[in-house]
């Protein structure tokens, strides 16, 4: 299960590509969607740990358009129900995650990404 | 008492190619246990484990923090490991995110200063170099345990990230042998990076001396 937080805290690693090498594009992405119980608690505690831009583009590109552009000053509970289901309800189960400096692509299968880089491609 | 994780969706095919909990891995398990209160207080938001295998101490982590409280992340660098991992999560209710990835090398530049658990069961047994370098790229059953020159061929690599890698609060569990020497371990984690280190639990299971060092700012 590649949820958003997880996808918000991949980056590619391949041999000199250190910069624009995040957030990972989707490519062909197969979503399901599962309940997860909500804890507000939690989501204020990660928020300083999101890069929002990446959450909120990522989102919108999987057809989701319930988080505003910009963090919001008053985090309210109707905003964090919308960021608790983009976060932690998105799964990507198949598909694959394209780097946008490189063009690197990182298969997931099962709901698994393999971030994995052959020999040569190791920095 | 925590229980310990329900692997009973675990075959024997599964043992075939992923690490089977064994002594080291029940002796980290007794560690996370005798610090549950304090791992509670931390409120963490992220738990990494390195070399999740079977999945069965991110289990016990989840178990012991609570399924929402905390994002669990898995890294192994074999694949079948990270679906057991996967399922492993699923059969005991801890949304664990499995990923298959060499130590850290896609969550580095990410969770600078974020990690607020960090947990390694390595593979720590001294073996031939080549061997180790052998399983590591194999990706096999091999690279559970083959660790290279004094076992330290994997961790070492680790070790240099740890203090990039934890929080303010964080605290880095990891399993380790007498082989390894440990106390060249600590020394070495606190003149480089100030970390400051503590055996918390020892036991001799077999031929193996096995220990539980403890790492925090
Ligand atoms: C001793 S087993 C521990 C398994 C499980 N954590 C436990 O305690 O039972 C070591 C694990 O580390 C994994 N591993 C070995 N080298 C690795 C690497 N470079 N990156 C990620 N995982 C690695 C192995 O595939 C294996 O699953
Ligand atoms: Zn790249």
């Amino acid at each position: 299960m590649v949820r958003l937080i997880t996808h918000n805290i991949l980056a590619c690693h391949a041999k000199g590509c250190t910069q624009n090498n995040f957030p990972l594009q989707f490519k062909d992405a197969s979503i399901e969607l599962k309940e997860q119980e909500f804890n507000p608690d939690f989501l204020r505690n990660f928020l300083s740990r999101l890069e929002w831009k990446a959450l909120v583009d990522t989102a919108r590109e999987l057809g989701d358009t319930s988080l505003p552009l910009e963090m919001p000053e008053m985090i309210d509970d109707e905003f964090l129900k919308n960021l608790h289901h983009v976060l932690l309800e998105i799964h990507v189960e198949e598909g694959a995650m394209i780097c946008p400096n490189c063009g690197h692509s990182y298969p997931i299968s099962n709901g698994i990404p393999n971030m994995l880089l052959a020999e040569h491609e190791i920095g | 008492m925590i229980p310990t994780p329900d692997l009973s969706h675990l075959t024997r095919r599964d043992y075939e190619s992923v690490y089977e909990p064994a002594e080291d891995t029940f002796i980290l398990l007794d560690a996370l246990e005798q610090d549950a209160d304090e791992l509670r207080n931390m409120q963490p938001s992220i738990s990494l484990e390195i070399g999740s295998g079977s999945g069965c101490v991110s289990s016990f982590i989840g178990t012991i923090l609570g399924p929402s409280n905390t994002l669990y992340l898995a890294t192994d660098i074999n694949e079948r490991a990270a679906s057991c991992t996967a399922r492993t999560g699923r059969q005991n209710n801890i949304p664990i995110e499995p990923i298959i990835a060499n130590l850290v090398a896609p969550l580095r530049s990410r969770l600078r200063h974020a990690v607020d658990i960090l947990v390694f069961n390595p593979p720590y047994v001294p073996t031939f170099e080549s061997e180790a370098e052998d399983a590591q790229t194999t990706r096999n059953i091999q690279g559970a345990w083959a660790g290279g020159a004094n076992g330290m061929q994997v961790t070492d690599l680790l070790l240099e990230q740890v203090d990039d890698l934890l929080s303010s609060q964080g605290r880095f569990y990891l399993v380790a042998v007498k082989q390894n020497d440990v106390p060249a371990i600590q020394e070495r984690m606190r003149q480089r990076f100030n970390l400051r280190s503590d055996v918390v639990l020892q036991r001799r299971a077999g031929r193996e001396h096995l220990l539980i060092l403890r790492f925090q700012r």
